[in-house]
């Protein structure tokens, strides 16, 4: 009989131990999930790029509500339990819920610490643990004006420059007289500072906050105006952020009576005192430590994931921890221990004028400590070493210089990366070792670390192990593996594609001669590669703000033609999903005697192409092709080319549904608008599928229930068949999935990355997520996309026929034939 | 019309062609494109790629060079030369800029050698 299992608390360590226990022992329990968020699980360490405008939400998102279903998870969003009665064996949530356990799983996470000042629980007071506080801050910071943000460790800091890079001014108070004055001593802790400085973020040290003063508003309600500090220094603030630190959250395991310390007791199993109930993440307490970083947490979930199932396995055991400072721009690592103590030596590596700082921890000639700032590029050998417990004794004097100088095997650090055994661990934020990523590389065929990121989890936590990812690419991939080929967008600039895409919305940059200045854009004027891309990036980011500029266009979007081998045009009209009749066949043969038109052809996309038109006389064949209704079909375009039907329930014996007007409805509601890459689409009225849908960028079969929607699919370069986003059981609901999840590429493709390599890039979860599993996401990606046709849906070919627009295109500028005739 | 060794000839007006455009002025010769770099220099070209003949004043200006629309090479505006690992030269003419006006130098484009 399956027995029932209660989890308190969504969080990452739950989340794996559940990913494990249905792997090892699926279906041996009926799970439900309590959470006091009102969400399903994401990835905490991601929040910081979420507030700084890096990522999405959707982004971070590890488990959607699909998951739970799929595995039958019963998952109570926002519902808190507030008790545990362990004779009854059940949990009451804050609403009333009850439910009966055989096995209960606390992983309630830890509370922020909030400094018992006066004002403390003002509006506007913050702490950062989850979306709502990240939510808070990104109302605030819409606005600007100021932040301070209490508390100088890696979390403070993290929050100071999302806040920063939102636009706010922005102070960090640290109580101790250097930035995290445990890694860093005061010289690195001054480097940290200068850092941040240069970043604009004020820095005050020694800074004992005394209260949190009130301000009025003209409604009488009353939140923070500013911080005000023992020495009497008063600082002006709209929000205030409270990053201090964090205590495990064990206040119902105490309340049930369970054995607390700091934490809930666990024993190496995770087991409480209680032979029926488990705990597992930030909430236990084991062996005097309690844990504040992923790695470990996700080690726990997978022993309490086999204590669960029931099979055995080594018990938990402390280890050496890594972390990372997730500012961009600002490298820093630290891993081991720092205290101090007698039989502790160090060394120390300092080069100011390159910002470099390193220190190591030694103890009996092993290094138990690392800590690197402005050149983190050795932190993997160095925690490897720190790992392994190796004797340094050899390479002592060349130890702090790094793998390149220490001689023997480890000279090449990807020598000492080939050296690995397959079961080391490379992530371990997310536990996965050498021989996993090795075999996802050549069976899958990956060739970046985003790909391995999304197939393997390696390197999506906090990112420290990128580096070994790359060399374990590099060893693989050999010469075919070429870092630089996913990064910068183009000569002109170090920056990829994403960075530029988040750096203009965080930046608010909006012409594309501010971004190459404040992007720091090394040619003049950039290149035929990037200014396309940012005219798109543009576009699609400020719809109606921005004007778009022809002149980074490349000539087929300047002119509304596709240009020949021979320098003339070739002409596309719009056929509404494929459909066309006598009046438009007419026009279009008037079209092709009047300014006799070579060939004319039938295109691969259902509409005809008149080819070897004269640039000189397209305004003129637009105008007749007006006349008849006829406009542009985009066929030149990184827009919405053709939506292709077949003739469905109108004729066909077999049609479901209604496709050639589904076609036609999407064709008519999306035309015009620009997109990373070339959008292609196709409804079929059944599953004999001649419309041939399954290998578009989007395609629908239709079905006796509704609508199938696919996407991702490719039938050109690369032939590839879609993958199925969802079942729609209305037209309406079709049209807004299909809309909202045209926008969501938009926001996030990359200039000429055709949707099943950004579906690819980002992941099917996370595009799911947003689009079919968050209805509100969708409605507001499909509101968005609406807001942007205002200003896109007009037929360029009819403003030009008027010679309303770009009338130089189409005319030389001057006609010195004649003159040389006369002399 | 009685052209001299070194004839200027007003083409039109500098803000006829859009910054990091082109426009065309048709001469016996051919047809010679005529580019405005966002700086506003202005140069004068054949408008033949030296790979295919692709028309580059169809192309994106950038800096003072031009991408050719069919298939990538750039060419640079000052001397005519595909730059990169591309191998080839285009026609450049003597043009200048005054007053916000354009004048290229005829002579070579009524009668010239090559052209015969
Ligand atoms: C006209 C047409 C061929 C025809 O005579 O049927 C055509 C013509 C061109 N295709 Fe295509 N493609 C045409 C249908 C297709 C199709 C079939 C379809 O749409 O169902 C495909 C495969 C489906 C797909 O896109 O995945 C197709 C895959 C490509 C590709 C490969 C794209 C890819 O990412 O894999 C390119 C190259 C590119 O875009 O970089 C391309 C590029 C081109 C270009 C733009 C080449 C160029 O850069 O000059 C051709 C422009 C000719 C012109 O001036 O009109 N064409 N091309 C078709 C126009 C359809 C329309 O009505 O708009
Ligand atoms: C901004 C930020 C950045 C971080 N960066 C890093 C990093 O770079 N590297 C790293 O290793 N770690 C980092 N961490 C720490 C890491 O996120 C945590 O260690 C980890 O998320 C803890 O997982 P958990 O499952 O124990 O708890 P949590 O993820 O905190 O989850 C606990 C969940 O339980 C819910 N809950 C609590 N009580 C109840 C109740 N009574 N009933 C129902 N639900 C309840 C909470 O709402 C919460 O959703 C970061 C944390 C933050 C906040
Ligand atoms: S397949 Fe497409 S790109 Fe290739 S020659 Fe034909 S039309 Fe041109
Ligand atoms: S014709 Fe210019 S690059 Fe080929």
């Amino acid at each position: 009989m399956t027995q029932k299992l209660v989890v308190v608390g969504n969080g990452m360590a739950p989340g794996r131990a559940l990913e494990r226990l249905f792997e090892t022992a699926p279906g041996s329990y009926e799970v439900s999930v309590f959470n006091a968020e009102p969400r399903t699980n994401y990835d905490r360490i991601l929040l910081s790029p979420v507030l700084s405008g890096e990522k999405s939400y959707e982004e971070i998102v590890i488990h959607g509500d699909a998951w739970y279903e799929q595995n039958g998870v019963t998952l109570h969003k926002g519902k808190k339990v507030v008790s545990i009665d362990r004779q009854a064996k059940t949990v009451t949530a804050e609403d009333g819920t009850v439910a009966a356990y055989d096995k209960l799983l606390i992983a309630t996470g830890s509370v922020p610490f909030i400094i018992p000042v006066p004002g403390k629980d003002l509006a506007g007071v913050l702490t950062y643990r989850d979306l709502d506080d990240v939510n808070a801050m990104l109302i605030a910071a819409e606005k600007g004006g100021s932040a301070v943000v209490i508390g100088g460790g890696l979390l403070g800091l993290e929050a100071a420059a999302g806040l920063k890079s939102r636009g706010m001014d922005v102070t960090v108070l640290h109580l101790m007289p250097t930035l995290m004055e445990r890694q860093l001593d005061a010289a690195a802790g001054g480097l940290l500072k200068r850092a941040l400085e240069d970043r604009g973020i004020r820095v005050i040290t020694k800074a004992n906050t005394k209260e949190i003063l009130a301000a009025h508003d003209s409604q009488g309600a009353t939140r923070v105006r500013s911080v005000v500090l023992d020495d009497g220094t008063e600082i002006p603030a709209d929000i205030v952020v409270m990053a201090v630190g964090i205590r495990p959250n064990a206040v119902i395991a105490k309340d049930a009576g369970l054995e607390t310390g700091r934490g809930i007791l666990v024993d190496e199993r995770l087991r409480t005192s209680d032979p029926d109930i488990l705990a597992v993440g930030e909430c236990v307490e084991f062996n005097g430590h309690v844990y504040g970083l992923v790695a470990p947490l996700y080690e726990q979930a997978n022993i309490v994931a086999n204590e669960l199932a029931g099979v055995g396995g080594a018990g938990f055991v402390d280890k050496a921890l890594a972390t990372k400072l997730k500012v961009t721009g600002v490298d820093l690592f630290s891993a081991g221990d720092f205290a101090d103590g007698e039989d502790r030596e160090e060394i120390v590596l300092r080069d100011a004028t390159r910002g470099v700082y390193k220190r190591l921890v030694l103890k009996d000639e092993k290094v138990i400590g690392a800590v690197m700032f402005g050149d983190t590029a050795d932190s993997g050998w160095f925690f490897q070493l720190i790992k392994d417990g190796t004797d340094i004794s050899e390479m002592r004097d060349t130890l702090i210089f790094g793998p390149a100088y220490a001689g023997g095997d480890h000279a090449d650090p990807t020598a000492a990366v080939a050296a690995l055994p397959d079961d080391a661990e490379i992530c371990g934020c997310n536990g996965v070792c050498k021989g996993r990523i090795v075999s996802a590389i050549s069976k899958k065929g990956l060739t970046s670390v985003d790909d391995v990121r999304t197939h393997t989890k390696a390197s999506a936590s906090c990112g420290t192990c990128s580096g070994l990812v790359e060399k374990l690419l590099a060893l693989s991939l050999g010469d075919a593996y070429d870092p630089a080929a996913v990064k910068p967008m183009c000569g002109c600039t170090d920056l990829a594609h994403a960075d530029v895409r988040r750096l203009i919305v965080a930046k608010e940059l909006k012409t594309i001669s501010e971004l190459m200045q404040e992007l720091e854009w090394k040619s003049s004027g950039g290149c035929a590669k990037c200014r396309p891309a940012l005219n798109y990036y543009m576009l699609a980011t400020w719809p109606g703000e921005y004007v778009d500029d022809y002149q980074s266009r490349f000539i087929n979007e300047r002119v509304h033609a596709n240009i020949q081998k021979d320098g003339t045009y070739s002409v596309v009209p719009r056929m509404w999903g494929g459909i066309t009749n006598s009046r438009e066949l007419r026009a279009i043969a008037d079209v092709a005697d009047k300014f006799e038109i070579p060939t004319v052809k039938c295109t691969g996309g259902q509409r005809i192409d008149l080819l070897g038109v004269q640039k000189e006389d397209l305004p003129a064949v637009w105008a007749d092709l007006n006349a008849a209704g006829l406009v542009s079909g985009h066929a030149y375009g990184k827009a919405l080319r053709t939506v292709k039907t077949c003739v469905g329930t109108d004729w066909c014996r077999f049609g479901t549904q209604d496709s050639t007007g589904l076609g036609v409805r999407i064709e008519k509601f999306m035309w015009g608008s620009w997109t990373p890459a070339k959008v292609k689409m196709a409804v079929s009225g059944c599953p004999r599928n001649c419309a041939e849908a399954t290998c578009k960028d989007v395609g629908v079969i239709c079905v006796d229930s509704g609508y199938e929607i696919h996407f991702a699919g490719a039938a050109g370069l690369d032939i590839k068949g879609t993958e199925v986003l969802c079942h729609a059981k209305t037209e309406d609901e079709a049209l807004q999935v299909i809309v909202a999840l045209v926008q969501l590429y938009r926001e996030q493709g990359h200039y000429l990355e055709r949707i099943y390599k950004w579906a690819k890039r980002v992941g099917l979860e996370s595009i799911q997520a947003a689009v079919v599993d968050d209805l509100q996401r969708r409605e507001a990606l499909f509101e968005d996309f609406v807001y942007s046709q205002r200003f896109s849906q007009s037929d360029p070919w009819s403003e030009r026929a008027r010679g309303a627009k770009d009338a130089h295109e189409f005319a030389p500028m001057a006609d010195l034939t004649c003159m040389e005739a006369a002399e | 019309m009685n052209m001299m060794e070194s004839v200027w000839v007003d083409v039109g007006a500098l803000e006829d062609i859009p910054r990091q455009g082109a426009r065309l002025v048709k001469t016996s010769v051919g047809c010679v494109a005529l580019f405005r770099t966002e700086t506003d220099e202005v140069f004068a070209l054949d408008d033949r790629c030296p790979h295919q003949g692709g028309p580059l004043s169809q192309g994106i200006v950038h800096g003072n060079a031009v991408t050719c629309p069919l298939h990538n090479w750039v060419i640079s505006l000052e001397t005519g030369l595909a730059q990169g690992a591309d191998e080839g030269e285009v026609r450049t003419f003597p043009v200048r800029s005054e007053g916000g006006r354009i004048l290229v130098e005829a002579s070579r484009l009524g009668h010239n050698k090559d052209a015969a």
